[in-house]
């Protein structure tokens, strides 16, 4: 009987450290860090005019093809992201819906992609590693030879961005990999060299937070010079600034994205989720590490698991 | 009152215009204010009642006489028949027979003999700094003479960006103090035709309104006539599909520029500006002839704070009455939800768990009993 | 001593006969499935990846078919010797569970000649919770084939196998109990992950160990509930005694549950989320109060000695699992944007024929092979 309690109290003492563990120590430890050479996009919703030149383009360098909804399909007219559609520009309206960049009776435009995440969702579900992070320039791409289908990657995603073949017998995955394609010929990604506004432009993630910052700080009404393209295009536009909201959706977001937004009217509005500055992914990582690392605890708890099954065993027999 | 039937000698008092060639005016005017053509009946016979001809005084302060200009290059109606068929021009400075003491004493004569009836028509700004006397005719401060002749007037209109709101000599840093004439007349309903020059069936077409009906047509908030200044130029322009398939002139003279391609990036302030331009044209030569379709962006001459107030070539802010009803909106319903065959296989499932469970539930009770009862 | 006879008799009869049919007409649009995307036999969309095979054929699944790692739990770890008349009978349960479980993963996931993919070093990745859920199920599945290896092997009279076997069979065993352990709270780690679209009141990190106490909660009941059904369908001996000692464990595991997840959400400041008179909140009510009324019944000694009772507790607390299950995967997700799931009818029926194969299967099992004790 000693023997036994002792043996009783030792495995659910090892089975509840083990559960409980990485559950309280979670707070412990943070995620991943942005990356010194990460490339990333600022939109700017002020910018925006909805022209969805954008989408053209990505439909383009993607080959993607067009996606015309309503009865008579008239149109390329996508009314969500999808397996064809990998960049989409959306309008909120409120009211009256006249004034641009106005939260009541006003209207606005958002783009909706992948946000290249600093600590990426999709990466740390996927079981295959289909889904993967450049380790420069930090855009997060995808692999169909590796991709088993299982689509952990979508429930994961904080912002439900890739999207699945479901009317194929041989699906992928699909969502925007800033044109990685045009970015290993010296180019930039389609959305931006055709944005007419630079409310979409290209360039390295810091740079463009200091660029996101200095909007912030513009006096609503005066004019300032707009990079267009990429940062270091040359082009600017001339505009007047527009009251933003004093925030810059993806600086901190989720452990912090590549794809930076900056709008006239509040983030939740325009479709962007109220998300807490540490990643998800950090959470579970968390728990998996605290209890597989180097698989010592599943270990230790299999010897001793092992021992009492035989023991019992030889007892009873 | 005995009523004037439109005869045909009624029109050949109408010097050099055919019957044939007046309706058609009329007609014209009428669809352009946006009245069926058989109103056009009626506006002629208002114009061609010599006691509705109305007295017309015509005032210039700061400007380039260049809506004098634009109003006299129509051939519908020509210059003469206009001055002499149409209105009765008592005073105008560039027109007047007269000059001098002459020309004031008409002025003088037209606003005595009709009193509350005749319409005064400004163009150009006013300046009103140091006493208005940096815009002076006959020794007097152009803005009390407008003042004065505002005074009696049955319906004042001004002609042109300046009149409107002060045009080009209120830009930065508006050493004159020039205002437009809403601004100087308070008091008063001003109807204001903007634009630089403006298009002269605006004007026209607003004076044929206060003729045939004795009252002035519907006005905006910047008491423009909302028939002309309705909406933006941005919504008929023919080159909008351009602008919808994102396709844009990047510079004057590229390829995109060449191909009529929408000039928004050179600048356009189309979207923001409030005009008829693309839609009634200039100088009757068809279509195209319009500052967008000769290949320059629209510069917001008609609107206030526009024109002449922000950079050339900087980027329009888009300000359509709603954005494009076929963009996604941020929510839209998506995924299919219960349809009547899955609630029927569900409910058909769960029935069988259900009554399987209740009979294993009663047989269990059943087998306790008997177990009681041995 | 007693022994674990084939329990005899024919196979198709009705019940058998109405699974067959069921499992044809599944078979029907699985066909299509592959021909033509699961688009085209599902409801499942971009907004919801994971529908009824995940949430009800796995997640579900799997923790019905505990039952052979929660028994085992009692009789090798805590010996208790007692239980073992009911080992062999759960580990087919558990076999079938999470075979059908790994068919319906195959069937799942859209690229499936890939699925290999996971088991290769440099493509598995070992951050992903899915990873970690996808190697442990499909190891323990094996591990469970050979546990119920010499009971196939007794009915070919392999004996030297059989003896070979069972000098290895501690490690099984303890294998049999350690990945279960792992991989049923990791199916709860699934869901953290999901961040803002689950909501509060499932949403935790503790999600893993609640699974973890849930899964073996919902193995003995599942021991419970199949004991009483073969019981009472093939007349075997009377086993309310070891039952209502189960019965203890359960309850008592599951005031525990109860304490922690109630602490969990109060902590979290979520409470007010459960009285909010709204679809997710009343749902969680239901989920709990299926696991507080057995709780209450069975913690009466008196009860505890009625089969009805048992199996009604049982039952409940099967349901109450799987609730929690559902709601974690399907009712309380919100991906936003709009979004709407609810399986379609070949879906569902995909899942019933899964199900029902299960269960011709077992129904076999039981009468070709030695699995029950006969007197």
């Amino acid at each position: 009987m000693e023997i036994r309690r002792r043996d009783f109290l030792k495995v659910v003492a090892g089975t509840t450290a083990m559960a409980v563990s990485p559950s309280l120590s979670f707070a412990s430890s943070p995620g991943k860090k942005r990356l010194p050479g990460a490339m990333g996009m600022l939109y700017d919703a002020t910018l925006c005019i909805g022209c969805e030149v954008c989408m053209v383009a990505c439909r383009k360098a993607n080959n993607l093809s067009p996606q015309p909804t309503g009865i008579q399909k008239l149109w390329d007219n996508p009314k969500n992201l999808s397996f064809e559609t990998y960049n989409i520009i959306k309008k909120y309206q409120n009211g009256t819906g006249k004034v641009k960049d106005n939260e009541i009776n006003g209207f606005s435009f958002v783009k909706s992609q992948c946000m290249h995440c600093v600590d990426p969702s999709c990466v740390s579900a996927c079981p295959a590693s289909a889904m993967t992070k450049d380790k420069e320039t930090g855009v997060v791409s995808y692999n169909p030879e590796a991709c088993i289908g299982c689509r952990y990657c979508q429930v994961a995603c904080p912002f439900n961005i890739p999207k699945f073949e479901w009317d194929s017998p041989f699906p992928e995955i699909a969502k925007c990999e800033m044109c990685s394609h045009l970015q290993a010929k010296g180019e930039i990604p389609a959305c931006c060299s055709e944005c007419p506004t630079g409310a979409t432009i290209f360039g390295p993630v810091e740079s463009l937070l200091i660029e996101a910052k200095r909007r912030q700080n513009m006096e609503p009404g005066k004019y300032y010079y707009f990079p267009a393209n990429s940062l270091k295009s040359g082009k600017t536009n001339e505009k007047s600034a527009s009251k933003y909201i004093p925030r810059i959706y993806g600086e901190t977001e989720i452990g912090g994205t590549q794809v930076l937004m900056l709008s006239g009217v509040p983030f939740n509005k325009i479709g962007l989720p109220d998300l807490p500055d540490r990643s998800y992914t950090s959470i579970s990582e968390n728990i998996q590490h605290t209890l597989y690392r180097g698989m010592i605890l599943p270990v230790i708890i299999f010897g001793g698991l092992t021992y009492l099954v035989a023991k019992n065993k030889n007892n009873n027999e | 009152m005995k009523k004037k039937h439109l005869t045909h000698s009624t029109f050949k008092e109408l010097r050099g215009v055919s019957r044939r060639d007046f309706i058609k005016f009329c007609g014209v005017m009428a669809v352009g204010m946006g009245f069926p053509v058989t109103m056009g009946q009626k506006i002629a016979e208002a114009v061609t009642n010599p006691k509705k001809r109305p007295p017309v005084i015509w005032l210039h302060g700061q400007e380039c006489t260049g809506c004098t200009e634009t109003l006299l290059r129509p051939s519908h109606p020509s210059l003469e028949h206009l001055i002499l068929d149409l209105i009765s021009l008592d005073y105008h400075e560039t027109l007047n027979a007269g000059a001098g003491h002459q020309a004031e004493a008409a002025m003088k004569k037209s606003m005595q003999e009709n009193a509350g009836k005749y319409i005064l028509v400004i163009e150009g700004a006013i300046p009103v700094k140091d006493g208005g006397i940096y815009c002076k005719i006959g020794n007097r401060p152009f803005v009390d003479i407008v003042k004065e002749t505002a005074a009696k007037a049955g319906a004042i209109i001004a002609i042109g960006s300046c009149a409107s709101w002060g045009g080009i000599q209120s830009s930065y840093p508006n050493p004159t103090g020039a205002t437009g004439v809403p601004d100087v007349l308070k008091d008063k309903t001003v109807v204001t035709i903007p634009g630089c020059p403006p298009n002269p069936y605006n004007f026209l077409s607003t004076v044929l309104h206060f003729l045939t009906f004795s009252k002035l047509p519907a006005l905006d908030d910047k008491n423009r006539p909302i028939f002309a200044y309705g909406n933006l130029i941005h919504e008929n322009c023919e080159r909008r599909p351009h602008f919808d398939a994102g396709r844009f002139a990047e510079t004057f003279g590229d390829d995109g520029h060449r191909n009529g391609y929408c000039l928004y990036k050179l600048g356009c302030k189309g979207p923001m500006t409030h005009a008829n331009c693309p839609s009634i044209l200039f100088n009757e030569a068809g279509g195209g002839v319009w500052p967008v379709g000769t290949g320059h962006p629209c510069f917001g001459c008609t609107e206030k704070g526009i024109g002449f107030n922000i950079p050339l070539h900087s980027l329009a802010d888009v300000e359509n009455i709603t954005p494009s009803s076929v963009i996604a909106p941020i929510k839209s319903e998506q995924g299919k939800g219960m349809s009547k065959g899955s609630a029927a296989v569900l409910a058909g499932a769960a029935g069988a768990v259900v009554g399987a469970a209740a009979v294993i539930t009663r047989n269990l009770g059943e087998s306790d009993n008997s177990d009681k009862g041995e | 001593m007693k022994s674990e006879k084939p329990l005899g008799g024919r196979i198709f009869t009705i019940p058998f006969t109405i699974f067959f049919i069921i499992a044809l007409i599944s078979l029907y649009f699985l066909g299509k499935r592959f021909v033509l995307g699961l688009g085209a036999v599902t409801n499942l969309n971009d907004g919801y990846p994971w529908g009824i095979w995940i949430t009800y054929d796995v997640v579900v699944g799997t923790a019905f078919a505990c039952g052979g790692y929660a028994t085992a739990l009692l009789i090798y770890v805590f010996n208790k010797r007692e239980y073992h008349p009911l080992m062999k009978s759960a580990i087919l349960t558990s076999l079938l569970g999470y075979t059908m479980s790994s068919v319906a993963v195959f069937l799942d996931v859209g690229r499936y000649w890939q699925l290999y993919n996971i088991f290769l070093p440099w493509y598995g990745n070992v951050n992903s919770v899915l990873f970690e859920v996808a190697l442990c199920i499909a190891v323990y599945t094996f591990v469970l084939w050979f546990e119920f290896a010499p009971t196939i092997l007794a009915k070919f009279n392999l004996e030297k196998l059989q003896a070979a076997l069972n000098k290895i069979m501690f490690i099984l065993i303890a294998l049999g109990v350690l990945l279960p352990t792992m991989h049923q709270s990791s199916l709860g780690s699934l869901m953290i992950v999901a961040g803002h679209k689950l909501y509060p009141l499932w949403w935790s990190s503790f999600l893993p160990l609640l699974y973890l106490i849930s899964a073996v909660m919902m193995g003995y009941a599942v021991v419970m509930v199949e004991s009483s059904i073969s019981t009472l369908r093939y007349k075997l001996p009377d086993e309310t005694e070891i039952l209502g000692k189960i019965a203890k464990v359960l309850a008592l595991l599951a005031g525990i549950f109860l304490v922690l997840r109630i602490c969990d959400i109060a902590l979290r400041g979520h409470f007010e989320l459960i009285f909010k008179g709204d679809l997710l909140g009343n749902i969680f009510i239901i989920e709990n109060v299926l696991l507080i009324v057995p709780v209450c019944m069975l913690a009466i000694p008196s009860n505890r000695k009625k089969p009805r009772v048992l199996f009604l507790s049982a039952l409940s607390m099967m349901f109450s699992g799987g609730l929690l299950r559902f709601n974690s995967y399907l009712v309380g997700f919100n991906p936003g944007n709009g979004w709407h799931y609810f399986p379609a009818a070949p879906e569902i029926i995909i899942t019933l024929g899964i199900i029902a194969i299960e269960i011709m299967v077992y129904i076999w099992c039981i009468k070709r092979l030695p699995v029950f004790q006969k007197a």
